[in-house]
């Protein structure tokens, strides 16, 4: 297989974004005159990381990015020290990130890391329950403090307070200091987001590793099948949508709720009838926590929350109050899902030849359905609940940037790194201390202009799925599971990168996610606000999906993803509804169109453009 | 027993005597007859008794066979054509069994008996709704206790025979294989006295096959026991088991019965009754027709269904043949023509998966360092 050279790509500077580089960490830059880290960056595996950036990383955004790095690695390597792997190095070309696992190469050391390793990751196993009971103490405690944190506005003059209560500080000390709380707040959750991820995915690897010993031709569906069927978190934003869908008919004001598309529409209709303020009530209890729910990954400050835009969850409340009206079952089918689960399980488990095997079986299939509520559930606490709340904090900043005159509107805040802003309140706090004009007055409005025009030109750019030389082995299980790098998918990702031409594209390959095959009309969706168009008996076609989107799920027949592996959100709830899946497809939101008939098959991952 | 039911042979069990029937409808067998009927009709017994579809037949059984070489009174003459042969001598073992194949052929059976198969051949006619109903003759053997699965491949099997004088023939000629040459030196090299070995025959109507192959309950290449791999083609199974052509190919979960894999060869010839000269013969699968699955999912899902019924109630992994017939519905056309024990893989010793490790953990940090290949 033979990915492009990293500095070749790099090389091709798209006209009129020279000098894109200072948007980004300078250590993320592939480098041409350091020939030690050349080298290295030419002889390394770098995989484009599509499944959290289907999108050019705005440059605030890249907090993530650094976090996750920071994170992951420091856990892999200095706290856990996972024997054959160090962390997950990152570089940047053109706003995407690409990412390669580092490999400890010495055999000895590998030897040497292998007792710390057994001691402190099987002390983790051993106590999962506990830990996981206080990290879910420390993960609130986090969200509450964001959630309590001001962002305050510089006064004209101080409070009268400020010199009775002898404060001795300023609004300005705690804009500089709150500011620098709320990213650190950022980080700490990303240190906790970290602190089980890794060791859950080591667990299903090895599950799945070990079953694929046993039966080499056992679908991972089937796999990740027997570790189904567990309730977790992460779904119960979905629940609340039903909850309210079924409290909605049982009220009868469902006619009302399904009369409009806007949310405003709809509360004005119900506020002041009698049932319409009850159903609202519940409808208000509901948004805390469980709409601080983004509607992508979470990922991206352009992920709105369900909070941030009520016709999202309204619109999920609608499908659902249409399916009770059709007289069809709308809870998730976890009965059903837990009684094939368990046939499945022992059926593949009468298979094994011998007891050594079976208790090996056992053991692993325990520690795998261990892991899995954390596996799921950190996303609810990281990705949905904090960055909800931390993106509407970072706009209040940005509104005193705004009301400043450094910034035009509160979206362009995410032009500027997390260093540029802080820089950027200094001069807006000296100045006002001072009493003259901020200098970024002048600089900031033309440089975001700029980059505004360098984002819109990446976004035209198709990164390289993969880039360098690929390794024989891969020893990290997060890069296994969570983006399904395998052989089969860097091949499928080649044979689509050498087609110059998508139109001329008829079948893309995936993982096969969940089985069955279909036939129907395509809908592509690049954003929660597209799967509103989602039409009854369509095959949804998306970048990713995320738990948000659970209603579009309702509606669907197939779904068929850019990325992602066999435990991704898009294949679990596949799973669980019995509809056909085809995840990781590379390049599937290029080539298909919405309109396009296709037939998707989720036993061999093909998915064919029919007409 | 197991792999030894492939062995073409039966020494004559030592209870059975006069009164033992000369022929027995298949759903009258089950396993416990392997003695009188054989391995194949036994099992196809066995089969019907299960609740699997099999094309309905009868066995001539070994006491058929018995009483047939006592009237045809060529047993000493059989007999001296054997003295002194070598097991090594090919020569003259051939030449003594085209005579004793000769011997054979010819004698007439006796009206009793042939009366006894003509009336079972009629049965069957009726029960098929056809007159003289085309049928598949072939040898049905059993050898408990010789040792070894070499006679693989090695019955005669005749297609499309139709009538009562051409079944009788054929009937005649499964006796006779019992002194292929490979058959008398085996018998030779492993000491089993000749006048203690019989045959039985099973005549079965014959599926009309519009595609048939064979399918096993395992892997074949990996030994995987999750799945079942169908290999297919259009017409009658011969294609497929001799290797004629590259059949298409379909592994099944065995668990969900979902298609997992498969792989449509191109295929060239096949095998399909001449209705005019009332035999099976090979032809050209037309051209349009040769890259086209042969079997229709609903099909690969159903036979995936029988062979997981038929290993669950032999508690193996098995070796299936069969066939789906075009002159009968969708719904009742999957016919299991044939399942034995599967024995490569059977008879190995697979070590086990895991390395020894206790724990869960003690799995994952020996697989940590092992990591996962790309390629």
């Amino acid at each position: 297989m033979k990915f492009p050279v990293p500095h070749d790509v790099k090389g091709k500077t798209i006209p009129g974004t020279e000098g894109w580089e200072l948007m980004y960490p300078y250590h993320y830059q592939f480098v041409t005159d350091d020939p030690e880290r050349n080298q290295y960056e030419k002889d390394t595996f770098w995989f484009y990381d599509g499944l959290h950036y289907p999108e050019p990383l705005y440059p605030f955004d890249t907090i993530w990015d650094e976090a996750w790095y920071l994170a992951l690695s420091q856990f892999n390597n200095r706290i856990f020290q996972v024997p054959p792997v160090r962390g997950v190095d990152h570089r940047i070309i053109n706003g995407y990130v690409y990412i390669s696992p580092v490999p400890v190469k010495n055999p000895d050391e590998i030897g040497q890391r292998v007792p710390n390793f057994m001691e402190r990751a099987g002390y983790y196993y051993k106590n999962w329950d506990e830990l996981e009971a206080k990290w879910k103490t420390k993960m609130e405690g986090t969200i509450a403090e964001l959630e309590a944190l001001p962002i305050p506005r510089l006064p004209e003059v101080e409070d009268l307070k400020v010199v009775t209560d002898g404060v001795g500080e300023s609004t300005a000390y705690h804009l500089i200091k709150n500011y620098d709380d709320l990213i650190n707040l950022g980080i700490r959750c990303w240190q906790y987001h970290f602190e089980f991820l890794n060791l859950g995915y080591a667990a299903y690897v090895f599950f799945m590793d070990f079953t694929q010993k046993l039966f080499p031709s056992i679908p991972l569906q089937r796999v990740t099948q027997m570790i189904s069927g567990i309730d977790v978190i992460m779904y119960k934003s979905d629940d609340e949508l039903k909850a309210l869908a079924k409290k909605a008919v049982a009220l009868e004001v469902d006619d009302v709720v399904t009369a409009h598309r806007e949310w405003a529409d709809v509360k004005a209709a119900l506020a002041g009838q009698r049932h319409g303020d009850e159903w609202l009530a519940a409808f208000e209890k509901a948004r805390y926590p469980w709409f601080n729910i983004s509607s992508g990954t979470g990922w991206f400050h352009t992920d709105r929350s369900w909070n941030d835009n009520l016709n999202l969850p309204l619109d999920g409340i609608q499908t659902y109050i249409q399916k009770l009206r059709d007289g069809q079952e709308i809870d998730r089918p976890m009965e059903a899902v837990r009684a094939e689960r368990d046939r499945v399980t022992a059926e593949y488990r009468d298979l094994i030849d011998n007891d050594q095997d079976r208790k090996q079986f056992d053991e692993l299939l325990g520690c795998a359905r261990t892991v899995f509520p954390y596996v799921e559930n950190h996303l609810f606490y990281v990705e949905h609940w904090f960055h909800s709340v931390f993106w509407n904090k970072m706009r209040e900043v940005a509104a005193i940037m705004q009301e400043h005159g450094l910034i035009a509107e509160i979206e362009d805040i995410w032009y500027l790194r997390r260093d540029e802003i802080k820089q950027a309140l200094w001069d807006i706090v000296t100045a006002w201390a001072t009493g003259v004009t901020p200098r970024g007055t002048k600089t900031w409005p033309a440089e975001i202009e700029w980059r505004k025009g360098v984002m819109q030109k990446f976004r035209e750019w198709a990164p390289p799925p993969a880039i360098g030389i690929a390794p024989e082995v891969i020893q990290e299980p997060f890069t296994i599971v969570l983006w399904g790098v395998t052989n089969s998918s860097l091949s499928a990702w080649a044979s689509v990168q050498e087609v110059a031409d998508p139109d001329s594209i008829t079948e893309l390959k995936g993982f096969p996610a969940s089985p069955g095959t279909v036939e129907g009309r395509a809908r592509v969706c690049r954003s929660a606000e597209e799967i509103r168009d989602l039409q009854e008996g369509e095959i949804l076609v998306a970048p990713t999906t995320s738990p948000s989107w659970a209603p579009a799920f309702a509606k669907i027949k197939a779904c068929i993803t850019d990325v992602g592996g066999v435990m991704s959100h898009a294949a679990i709830v596949c799973r669980e509804y019995g509809m056909p899946a085809v995840v990781g497809t590379g390049h599937s939101t290029r080539v298909i169109k919405t309109g396009m008939t296709l037939r998707v098959d989720g036993s061999t991952g093909l998915v064919t453009i029919v007409q | 027993m197991g792999s030894a039911l492939m062995a073409e042979e039966v020494r004559l069990a030592p209870g059975l005597d006069s009164r033992a029937p000369k022929v027995c409808f298949f759903e009258d067998c089950n396993k416990d007859s392997v003695p009188l009927v054989g391995g194949k009709c036994s099992s196809l017994g066995e089969l019907i008794n299960t609740g699997v579809r099999v094309p309905p037949g009868f066995a001539v059984t070994t006491a058929g066979y018995a009483q047939f070489m006592r009237e045809a009174g060529i047993q000493d003459e059989v007999h001296a054509l054997l003295q002194g042969l070598d097991h090594d001598d090919m020569d003259r073992l051939e030449a003594a069994s085209r005579e004793i194949r000769e011997m054979i052929e010819s004698r007439p059976i006796s009206i009793e008996l042939e009366d006894l198969i003509a009336e079972a051949y009629r049965k069957l006619s009726v029960r098929c709704y056809l007159p003289a109903v085309p049928v598949a003759v072939r040898s049905s053997a059993t050898a408990e206790d010789l040792p070894g699965a070499s006679f693989a491949g090695q019955q005669d099997t005749y297609l499309w025979i139709r009538g009562i004088d051409d079944v009788i023939h054929h009937i005649r000629r499964c006796f006779s294989s019992l002194y292929t040459a490979r058959a008398i030196a085996y018998r030779i090299r492993m000491g089993f006295p000749h006048e203690q070995v019989a045959i039985s025959v099973g005549v079965q109507k014959m599926a009309n096959a519009y595609t048939a192959g064979v399918m096993f309950t395992l892997h074949p290449s990996t030994g995987d026991r999750s799945v079942i791999v169908i290999d297919s083609n259009f017409g009658f199974g011969e294609s497929v088991v001799s290797g004629e052509v590259t059949p298409d190919n379909f592994v099944v979960n065995k668990v969900t019965l979902d298609i997992i894999e498969r792989t449509i060869s191109t295929k060239e010839i096949c095998y399909t009754a001449d209705l005019k000269l009332q035999r099976s013969v090979a032809m050209e699968v037309p051209a349009e027709r040769q890259n086209i699955q042969s079997l229709i999912d609903d099909e690969i899902t159903e036979l995936a269904w029988m062979a997981k019924k038929i290993e669950k109630h032999y508690g193996r992994p098995m070796d299936i043949e069969w066939a789906i017939d075009k002159n009968l519905p969708v719904g009742g056309n999957v016919f299991v023509l044939q399942a034995r024990p599967e024995t490569i893989w059977s008879n190995k010793q697979k070590a086990p998966a895991t390395t020894g490790a206790t724990s869960a953990m003690d799995y994952i940090v020996s697989n940590l360092l092992v990591g996962k290949r790309l390629s």
